[in-house]
């Protein structure tokens, strides 16, 4: 039983960090119905940021919560301009263009940000552990502090977020703007300001879970953002992409099947779980768990 | 089909090759050199993602190279190596060495540290009789190509013996689990070995998983794994994933022992790994503390030029080239093979006269015996492997520290005065069984 | 019926003139530019298969790697686990792979745009898993079916032998590779399946077929609202473009005498789809064209190498913005031509 339950606590973890990751590319895709490629490097960034931050601030191991915070807010706010120059340099002048091409411009903006990583800070590069951690002993199962900290602020920042877009005036623009933009626009809402701040919003997210995940696994490397990129897309789709609830619970529950795949059946087919899952998902409900079926008029 | 149906011409098909052709054409054509040079190539990921491995490799040659040739060279004349790029890709590997052997012209090939692309290019070498010799390819499969394809390493099933010998011997292991990186070629080899060898002495593997390269999160195997509750953990993967393996396994509660193969070697993986993979235990193929005067001194002169200490890489790097210098020099003592070694003109006569060089080489590589390389003291076997010994290191704040040597076999417990090559190797009957922890 | 017979007789003639080149030129040729020369011709009959699934179907596939890898593994067993020929061991590779890409298709053809990107990177990753677990799947079904042997029990020695013949298939060597495939692709064979790739692409492409791919493309409620099945026409196109990766990749293996699972990884769809839209979706040539390019580039640029991927990634978006259709886009190289020569010489109205 415990064996189950500390698997149980692996999955939620994982799957926590998914969320943060995932949410941001449930937001863009909300609102320009793209599928950001270049998220995950967004990603790999803020973890880039949170290094060189701290190490110029010559931050070590127990450097304190002060500290932590500090590198945790620079890390969200260098994503949130990142996020926000890309969108502006890269995607709005595609706006036009056929979404295949826009998904094409994404994918070169991502395979560009990895290799710049690559050539400017190399890889393999380790994160101080900032904050001590401490592992609690909860009935037999090992609860890593920093597993308790990711959860909680995945479930606060999506109580959050889904009051953002339901219950605030930027909220109902970006609503908007996914619904029409033509209409949107036409009503008044400054329309590419609202996409520049749904980039930064979902950047800044992805800056937040790339600090929580290295609290977690405290390597930097330029080519750490592609698969839990990859999987938190899969979780976006999961939950019903352009759902924030959805994105966390899709998230979750990707994190639960690849632990308990990994854990029961096989861990060498770990990284398929995701990919299969997906599949099943898009041939038998593409519209996801919280999703909206989308007729599409010609 | 209707390949009738044919209107208009087909212009892409000339024009790719034309292109081809025309580019190319700019690029190729060999460079003949100066006179009195002797040309080694050498192919190695300089980029990449394994681009660490092929630049120690490089240094470790350069290294030795630059020795020769203040000694006077091979039958005077100086050595120039030719490196080329792979850029850590199969493919590129024998691209590379097809543009060595075009433009160069060489006498013997240095390479690869990766099996996947030294595999790829040894067929070529064998081919063109052009004897190769891996630094550190461990995938038994890679000599089995042909017999121009050395190397001076030992091989994954050595190297699987050697771990499971000090885990059930010197460390009076018997309950272990394994957890291995199934991208990794590498990784799958050593994992399998060690397998065979562990129980077939009478230990027992309690569970075995995997991960992937890249992998940050291995909560799922490792929960699996040490409910089993073994007394350690083999990780056979590479340090970029050990050090973060070793830790989210101390979360996870587990208090054994964790042992490797060189995959491990790398200051990062303490940076990585911290306090958890201290105490950690791993073969390689030597050792920075060793105190015999050949491996200090290599030290020495590894520092003084690249302002580090060396790591296994650049060391089999250098013994690869001391080696192959060696062999060479024996040969060239006949001025006629030294003339042939000079020559890079190519008609039908001389390339008589060169075939007949490398051949010579050849058979000169694989008698070498009793070698006093870096990493060991190095006999060339029938199967164009190197006989040689494994250390055992233990993994501290200030780096690995020798602990043990395992030769083929026996294994010795650490030596208090310095090792002398030319003794015989210790008796292994006379040393007394470890206590069992 | 004179066009269909000239164009006969130009397929033998260029078949002819392959031959003779590699019979009586490639030995005395550098051994550099001939491997250069073979890596261009698999390279650019890869890329042709998937032109004519994204840029004439509009398929968004990103899984063309997989397909490779499929022909690259079934073609070396074919070969050297049950005895069959270089060139037809090289077809069977990639009737492996097309039917791989129907498996793929089938489900994958109804999503749309970048559901079906994902998807098929999904596929392709299913497939390397698939190769590196191979080990076990050996295991398993020697376990399940026992091997033959030659004494045993009639029923025992059916199941041995299709226990046998599974796991000799199934026996890829994981991440450890397959070696020992022996060195077969030479100038001769790569050229005449680029040879009959281009012919056969390019016919079909100019054929109604050619038409319904690109009204597919275009617009494709409404080419269903005309009775097409558009899910079937889908599938077609990428089932042929399947089967060319195969082709491409039995090559590959053949030549590199040893293939490991990670040569084909999603990284290398990617390379591919960048060089069909870099070429121009929506025409054979372009794609050709930058194929062979891209492929010579990074031999010129040795010393760049470290920066080949950036340059690509910004070649990539700088495209997409400046010139979104491509180098080519829709035109063929002939087009081009043409209208150069129209330019140069243009044709006088009689008066």
């Amino acid at each position: 039983m415990t064996l189950f339950l500390q698997q149980l606590i692996n999955g939620l973890s994982l799957g926590a960090i998914y969320a943060l990751i995932a949410l941001g590319y449930t937001m863009v895709y909300g609102t320009l119905q793209l599928i950001n490629f270049a998220h995950s490097e967004v990603f790999m960034m803020g973890a880039f940021a949170a290094f060189l931050f701290a190490g110029a601030m010559g931050w070590g191991d127990g450097a304190g919560v002060g500290a932590a915070a500090a590198v945790a807010l620079v890390a969200m706010g260098s994503c949130a301009i990142l996020g926000m120059t890309i969108e502006r340099i890269a995607y709005r002048p595609m706006r036009k263009s056929t979404r295949l091409n826009m998904l094409i411009t994404a994918i070169g903006v991502s395979i560009f940000l990895q290799n710049l990583a690559l050539r400017l800070w190399g890889t393999n590069l380790t994160f101080p552990d900032l904050i001590a951690k401490t592992n609690w002993e909860i009935a037999g199962v090992n609860v890593a502090s920093n597993s308790v900290m990711v959860l909680g602020v995945t479930l606060v920042l999506m109580i959050g977020l889904t009051w953002l877009i339901e219950k605030t005036k930027i909220g109902l623009a970006m609503r908007a703007v996914s619904h029409s933009r033509e209409t949107a626009a036409l009503m008044g809402i400054p329309v590419d300001r609202t996409i520049s701040f749904t980039f930064a919003l979902g950047s800044a997210l992805a800056g937040a879970g790339a600090f929580l995940f290295l609290l977690g696994a405290p390597k930097v490397d330029p080519q750490m953002g592609a698969m839990p990129g990859l999987k938190a897309f899969v979780a976006a789709v999961l939950g019903g992409i352009g759902s924030v609830p959805g994105a966390v619970v899709g998230a979750l529950v990707l994190g639960l099947c690849e632990t308990f795949v990994s854990g029961y059946v096989s861990s060498t087919w770990r990284d398929a779980v995701a990919f299969c899952v997906l599949i099943v998902i898009l041939l038998y409900k593409p519209s996801g768990l919280f999703g909206k079926h989308i007729v599409e008029k010609v | 089909m209707a390949v009738g149906r044919y209107n208009r011409a087909l212009p892409e098909l000339p024009v790719s090759l034309i292109l081809a052709l025309g580019l190319l054409a700019c690029n190729g054509g060999a460079s003949n050199g100066e006179k009195g040079e002797i040309v080694i190539g050498e192919y190695g990921s300089l980029t990449g993602t394994a681009a660490t491995f092929g630049l120690s490799t490089k240094e470790g040659v350069e290294l030795a190279t630059k020795e020769q040739n203040t000694a006077g060279g091979i039958a005077g004349n100086t050595i120039r190596v030719v490196v080329e790029d792979d850029q850590s890709k199969p493919e590129e590997a024998a691209t590379a060495v097809n543009k060595i052997l075009s433009s160069d012209r060489p006498v013997a090939v240095l390479g690869e540290v990766s099996s996947s692309r030294s595999l790829a290019a040894a067929p070529l070498l064998q081919r063109a009789s052009v004897p190769m010799i891996s630094p550190s390819s461990t995938n038994e499969k890679v000599t089995l190509i042909g017999d121009y394809i050395f190397r001076v390493c030992f091989i994954d099933p050595f190297q699987g013996e050697a771990i499971a010998k000090f885990a059930y011997g010197d460390k009076g292991l018997r309950k272990v689990a394994i957890l291995e990186d199934v991208k990794n070629d590498y990784s799958v080899g050593l994992a399998k070995v060690f397998t065979e060898n562990f129980t077939a002495m009478g230990g027992e593997i309690v569970g075995q998983e995997a991960y992937s390269e890249g992998d940050f999160d291995f909560k799922a195997q490792l929960t699996n794994l040490i409910a089993k509750e073994p007394e350690a953990l083999i990780l056979t993967g590479y340090y970029t994933e050990v050090g973060l393996i070793a830790r989210q396994a101390r979360e996870l509660g587990f208090k054994g022992v964790f042992l490797g193969g060189d995959g491990w070697d790398s200051e990062k993986l303490v940076e990585n790994g911290k306090d958890a993979i201290v105490g950690g235990y791993y073969t390689n193929h030597y050792s920075v503390d060793d105190p015999s005067p050949a491996v200090q001194d290599f030290i020495k002169k590894y520092e003084a030029e690249y302002h580090k200490k060396p790591d296994g890489l650049a060391a089999l790097g250098y013994d690869a080239a001391k080696i192959l210098y060696m062999a060479m020099t024996d040969v060239a003592k006949d001025p006629a093979m030294a003339a042939a070694f000079a020559d890079r003109s190519s008609t039908p006569a001389t390339d008589e006269t060169r075939l007949a060089a490398r051949k010579a080489l050849r058979d000169r590589l694989a008698v070498v015996k009793d070698y006093p390389g870096v990493t060991g003291n190095i006999t060339i076997d029938k199967d164009r492997n190197a006989e040689k010994p494994a250390v055992v290191v233990e993994v501290t704040k200030d780096g690995p520290k020798f602990v043990s040597k395992i030769s083929p076999k026996g294994s010795e417990p650490a030596p208090a005065a310095p090792v002398d090559p030319a003794a015989p190797p210790a008796d292994p009957a006379a040393a007394p069984p470890a206590a069992p922890k | 019926m004179k066009g269909a017979a000239i164009g006969y007789a130009l397929f033998v003639v260029a078949l002819a003139a392959i031959w003779g080149v590699d019979q009586f030129v490639i030995p005395y040729t550098d051994r550099y530019l001939t491997d250069m020369l073979l890596r261009v011709a698999i390279c650019v009959i890869s890329v042709s298969g998937l032109a004519l699934v994204l840029g004439f179907t509009g398929q968004f596939s990103l899984g063309h790697a997989g397909f490779m890898a499929v022909g690259a593994y079934s073609s070396a067993v074919m070969s050297m686990k049950f005895g069959v020929p270089f060139p037809l061991a090289v077809l069977l590779g990639g009737l492996f792979a097309g039917v791989a890409g129907l498996a793929v298709g089938v489900p994958s053809l109804r999503l749309t745009g970048d559901y079906l990107a994902v998807v098929t990177l999904g596929f392709n990753q299913i497939i390397i898993v698939a190769v590196q677990n191979s080990g076990s799947f050996v295991d398993a079904v020697r376990a399940l079916f026992g091997t033959s042997g030659a004494e045993g029990k009639p029923a025992e020695l059916v199941l041995g032998s299709f226990g046998e013949v599974l796991s000799r298939f199934g026996d890829l060597g994981g991440a450890q590779g397959l070696t020992g495939v022996p060195l077969e692709t030479n100038f001769g064979w790569a050229f005449t399946w680029l040879l009959l790739a281009l012919v056969t692409l390019r016919n079909l492409l100019r054929s109604p077929h050619g038409r319904t791919f690109a009204a597919v493309r275009d617009n494709e409620i409404a080419t269903r609202s005309l009775g097409i099945d558009t899910t079937r026409v889908k599938v077609t196109a990428f089932v042929i473009g399947a089967f060319w990766a195969g082709v491409a990749g039995s090559l590959t293996a053949f030549k590199l005498s040893s293939i490991f699972p990670n040569q084909f990884e999603s990284k290398v769809s990617i390379e591919l789809l960048a060089m069909v839209v870099l070429g121009g979706s929506g025409s054979l040539s372009g794609p050709v064209l930058s194929a062979s390019l891209l492929t010579l580039l990074p031999e010129f640029l040795r010393g760049l190498a470290e920066y080949r991927m950036m340059i690509y990634a910004l070649l990539l978006v700088v495209m997409m913005i400046v010139r979104p259709k491509g180098l080519l886009g829709t035109r063929e190289l002939s087009d081009v031509i043409l209208a150069g020569y129209r330019r140069l010489f243009p044709v006088r109205k009689p008066a």
